[in-house]
């Protein structure tokens, strides 16, 4: 294996960027605490609503979430964007090398939130992990994080409902992943892997090793943080103004019946209206949030947030190249009853 | 002559790799044939897991990001140089 290193010559002081970053970080922190009064003063003294009817609480609401949540959305990619600089699949790869099924699917899916992982890269590392010997369980512990916990919604849920909620988030995305990947590598999948897979003769790993300076690093989270904003910005926008909507003219409560915690067929149906939908997370939170306000069950929304965002078809259905329909569908399947039970389990907990 | 090779099945930052591949190629008068590899077995041979990649002269320089233009052109001037 041949190791070199690509770097070039440092252009600008090693000091410069990392300070930015910091002083960028704490205007931000400055800024956020001020939001509400921003909002508030925007609302009633700017525009001049007067306060308590329903216009001006949508209003308050828009005014405050819009730039909330885009800020939020921003420094939490741009955070997130730093830490997986550190991982990538190769590095994935070999450290699943020679694990056995069990452990292997633990740290396949703490891992799957960490690689940084494009859809359109599933099809290479599906047959790389394949390649080299990965069990398929263990894989798809791998390919069942990355969806299910959403870098995204695990950053707004952390935003809006707090430390609490968020870690729920996490854990139970982690153990769908696992407990999925086990249940798949005890049906022998082997057999529904396209033929091909199993020929493809890799090359040796070519023996590039990037390693990113800091300032890389930092270059490569702030285009990511504005690429992803900039296709996000209008969802998040339909979103809450669809929430805000919600949040000033739905009456309280008035959600309790439909999408409170004791109608028992809430969840399922929350699952079944999420998988056709296909909205990024950051489009869909602001909805959730208004609705929870609202009367709606934690696990029955969090099951919905969870159905659009993991189970969006165009992604899974990539993966045609190399598995047929029916390990697509068992992967659906899966996927979806974990969300109901998870749904259930939190309106049991909290509701 | 210099051959390029920029790997991907066709997603966004695949075709932006190989758009400023070009563009480089061009800028530095360089007499390069570049290609597009989307087949996932062709790929596979090329030992990468992450897409895209770019491949100079047989060899991958880089996998799983869009390099900037100075590390492309560096690639490029060093192939240059090796086939000079």
């Amino acid at each position: 294996m041949r190791t070199e290193q690509l770097t070039l010559p440092p252009t600008r002081p090693a000091w410069q960027l990392p300070t930015l970053v910091i002083v960028v970080a704490i205007v931000w922190v400055v800024v956020w605490r001020q939001l509400q009064n921003l909002a508030d003063w925007l609302t009633y003294d700017l525009i001049g609503l007067p306060p308590e009817t329903h216009l001006a609480e949508s209003v308050n609401f828009f005014l405050y979430d819009v730039p909330k949540i885009l800020m939020l959305l921003a420094g939490m990619i741009f955070l997130v964007t730093l830490i997986r600089s550190f991982f990538s699949p190769e590095k994935t790869r070999a450290l699943l090398g020679g694990k056995r099924e069990g452990v292997g699917n633990v740290i396949a899916a703490g891992l799957g939130v960490l690689t940084p992982f494009c859809s359109c890269s599933a099809v290479p590392l599906f047959i790389g992990f394949v390649e080299s010997g990965i069990p398929l369980g263990v894989t798809f512990s791998f390919l069942i994080a990355t969806p299910v916990v959403n870098e995204i919604a695990l950053a707004m849920l952390f935003g809006l409902f707090g430390a609490q909620i968020a870690a729920l988030y996490l854990v139970t995305g982690l153990i769908i992943a696992i407990l999925g990947g086990v249940i798949i590598g005890r049906m022998r999948p082997e057999r529904f892997v396209a033929d091909f897979v199993w020929n493809v003769q890799s090359g040796q790993q070519m023996g590039v090793l990037y390693k990113p300076s800091w300032d890389d690093r930092i270059v490569e989270a702030a285009g990511a943080t504005r690429m992803i904003v900039g296709k996000v910005w209008p969802f998040v926008i339909i979103g809450i103004g669809i929430g805000a909507a919600i949040h000033g003219y739905v009456p309280e409560d008035f959600l309790a019946d439909v999408m409170g915690s004791d109608t028992w067929w809430a969840v399922p149906a929350a699952v079944l209206l999420g998988v056709p939908l296909y909205s990024s997370a950051a489009g869909i939170i602001p909805v959730v949030y208004a609705l929870m306000g609202k009367g709606a069950a934690l696990g029955t929304v969090l099951a919905f947030m969870m159905s659009v965002v993991a189970l969006s078809l165009p992604e899974i259905l990539i993966l045609r190249r190399v598995i047929n329909t029916r390990l697509i569908l068992i992967f659906i399947m899966i996927v979806a009853m974990a969300i109901v039970v998870t749904g259930y389990l939190f309106n049991l907990v909290i509701g | 002559m210099i051959t390029v090779k920029v790997l991907g099945p066709g997603c966004a930052n695949c075709k932006r790799l190989d758009q400023m591949t070009r563009k480089v190629a061009d800028d530095m008068q360089l007499d390069v044939s570049i290609e597009k590899v989307t087949d996932y077995g062709e790929i596979m041979t090329y030992g990468i897991m992450s897409t895209p990649g770019l491949v100079v002269d047989g060899r991958v320089v880089s996998y799983g990001r869009i390099p900037s233009q100075g590390e492309i052109s560096t690639w490029l001037a060093d192939a240059a140089l090796a086939t000079a």
